[in-house]
């Protein structure tokens, strides 16, 4: 599904250069639920941001189902991800002044989808995630673990075949975590493949493989969960 | 470019964000408010100018006798000059450029007029046929002053439409018999006239015959004169050479500006003229210099809106949006709303200008106050682009704004 190879990147931080990914080397295959794991600093929104097309990279190859993806241009990116990725965020990142529903349905405004499917399909989402009676509420009317499970149904509105997860259990409590993480596995079940990008060991366990970053290189990347 | 989907997008953000929607388009409408209100103002006063000089040929020279001022020849100042029909005569034939020329001779005072038992006080004017042109007299039945009732001192008279209704009611007063302090003159013509109502109040006699009827001899009160199409320049010649001619005449310093004065209508007009093109010009400067703070309002609060939007843009972006989907979302925004607002402004506007048209007095310096229709338009359309190129600037930095970057704005 994606692979990377000696990928490098490092940040200019006024003078000095923060080399933030060393040489990795990655491959996650499709179907798979994985997580990233690592102390904060560690690299590993930079390793999402760069599987999920947000950002580039200096040097290596990554290829995204059987595709490389480098120096791509920045439309060519929104077409690619598109198409390949949902994005699940640590702060839901809903766009406050529209429905459960618009917010969902958003991804398929920018594939061209007609309004009237794109909210029928938003809706079939929606009821999903068990949320179909929320359909006309605003974000700031629903609970922090609603509002992720309308973000995860606008990550999966446009059938991607792998769901990127920052921290999506960041921002809730202990129970809401544990729903939130057994709907990815849901999804992971029908075949998407799920990574997570977490620092909770609960979170982590609850995936197939973790891999796990320190200090910008891959120091294990075939972590069983049950060691974690 | 135009689907439903898309506006459905922008108005929604529009609606979202109601408070800063309203002060861009009401920046906006206030611009090309005031632009059209400018505008209308100018042409009011330009209509009001040229209603001021709508009576009389605005290219004309009158001459009025005065005073003589300077010491010449020997001769004390203090001593009245007197026009004459020789004047007259001299200024017609001898200078260049003369068009129609006409003296007036003033019989004194309004003086009682009858028909049959009708009887009124009228201004009457002795003239020459060139009088016609000076005063822009309508002829609307039969005809003015000609060159033979001056020649054969005829007792004729033209006579205005107001005169006409007070003497002779209904019936045609062409071919009838007036009496002029006891003197029978026969009406041969009927006027109207632009200017103000007096003058339709007004009858025209023959200048030779009034002379001897009334006692005048060879005097006369003033001489006109229009100067065709000659320019300014030339006109100026004219005036110079009128004032030296009379001054070798009357023996009095040419430099004298008080023996006889001789006023350019040419001159006053051009004055005018220039004063309208300056206050025009001023209209326009102030006019797009607001429409100039609209623009940069517009600006301004676009760059406020994208800076508010990044982490919504950076959403956006991450759900598959293109950099050129995000800069065309804003770009449109601001051009829908300056749109409708640039044509509200327009609109309210015209309306006020039309209301308050109708409340101006309608003899004054001010009136008529309107905006020409397509140079409205296109100062709307302008600030559209205008308006366009404002959010262009602000839409560009959040197309070029990296998602991660987006993202990460808390």
């Amino acid at each position: 599904m994606l692979q990377l190879e000696k990928v490098e990147k490092s940040y200019v931080m006024g003078r000095s250069r923060l080399h933030v990914l060393k040489s990795v080397d990655l491959m996650i295959d499709r179907g798979e639920m994985v997580s990233i794991m690592g102390t904060s600093g560690s690299g590993k929104s930079t390793l999402m941001n760069i599987l999920g097309l947000l950002d580039g990279y200096d040097a290596g190859a990554y290829h995204l189902d059987g595709q490389l993806m480098k120096d791509i241009s920045e439309t060519r990116a929104a077409v690619c991800r598109r198409q390949w990725v949902g994005f699940v965020f640590q702060s839901f990142n809903l766009i406050p002044f529209k429905t459960a529903a618009e917010n969902v349905a958003l991804p398929l405004y920018y594939q061209g989808v007609s309004r009237g499917k794109r909210l029928q399909a938003a809706r079939r989402q929606l009821e999903r995630v068990g949320l179909l009676e929320w359909s006309e509420h605003r974000p700031s009317e629903l609970s922090g673990g609603q509002q992720q499970r309308v973000a995860i149904a606008r990550a999966l509105v446009s059938r991607p075949k792998m769901l990127l997860a920052d921290e999506p259990t960041g921002a809730l409590d202990s129970a809401t975590s544990l729903e939130i993480m057994r709907l990815l596995q849901e999804v992971n079940g029908e075949g998407v493949t799920v990574v997570v990008v977490t620092h909770e060991r609960e979170v982590a366990a609850m995936t197939q493989r973790i891999i796990r970053l320190r200090d910008g290189r891959i120091e294990n990347s075939h972590e069983s969960p049950a060691d974690a | 470019m135009l689907d439903i989907d898309t506006w459905q997008e922008i108005l929604d953000t529009i609606r979202a964000n109601q408070m800063r929607s309203f002060l861009t388009a009401f920046s906006v409408a206030w611009g090309i408010f005031m632009l059209i209100i400018l505008l209308g103002s100018g042409a009011g006063l330009s209509h009001g100018v040229a209603y001021q000089f709508r009576d009389d040929a605005i290219n004309s020279i009158w001459v009025f006798p005065g005073q003589v001022s300077v010491p010449y020849k020997g001769l004390q100042p203090g001593r009245k000059v007197q026009l004459t029909n020789e004047d007259h005569d001299e200024i017609e034939t001898g200078v260049n450029g003369v068009e129609n020329v006409t003296s007036r001779f003033m019989i004194g005072g309004r003086l009682s007029v009858r028909y049959r038992d009708e009887t009124g006080t009228f201004d009457v004017r002795s003239v020459h046929p060139g009088h016609l042109y000076i005063e822009k007299t309508i002829m609307t039945e039969g005809r003015f002053i000609n060159p033979l009732d001056i020649k054969d001192h005829r007792k004729v008279a033209a006579i205005g439409q107001k005169v006409a209704t007070a003497l002779f009611k209904d019936v045609s007063p062409l071919g009838r018999d007036l009496e002029i302090n006891g003197v029978a003159f026969k009406v041969v013509g009927l006027f109207t006239d632009e200017g103000a109502e007096t003058e339709q109040e007004k009858i025209y006699l023959p200048i030779s015959t009034a002379q001897r009827a009334f006692g005048g001899a060879n005097r006369v009160g003033q001489i006109m004169m229009t100067t065709g199409e000659a320019p300014l320049a030339e006109t100026q010649v004219m005036s110079k050479e009128i004032q030296r001619r009379l001054a070798a005449r009357h023996t009095f310093d040419v430099e004298d500006a008080r023996a006889v004065f001789v006023n350019n209508n040419n001159e006053q007009f051009e004055r005018f003229v220039k004063l309208m093109a300056a206050i025009r010009m001023f209209v326009w400067i102030v006019g797009l210099g607001t429409i100039l703070a609209g623009v940069v309002g517009v600006s301004n609060i676009m760059m406020i809106a994208v800076r508010e939007r990044t982490r919504e843009i950076g959403v956006r972006r991450a759900l598959g949006a293109t950099p050129w989907s995000i800069v065309s979302l804003i770009l449109k925004e601001s051009i829908l709303i300056t749109s409708v607002a640039g044509y509200a402004g327009m609109v309210l506007g015209i309306v006020t200008l039309e209301v308050a048209a109708g409340f101006l007095p309608k003899d004054g310096f001010f009136l008529q106050p309107e905006v020409d229709l397509g140079v409205a338009i296109q100062a709307t359309v302008l600030l559209i682009v205008a308006g366009a190129a404002a959010g262009f600037f602000p839409a560009r930095r959040a197309g070029r704004l990296r998602p991660v970057e987006a993202l990460r704005n808390e």
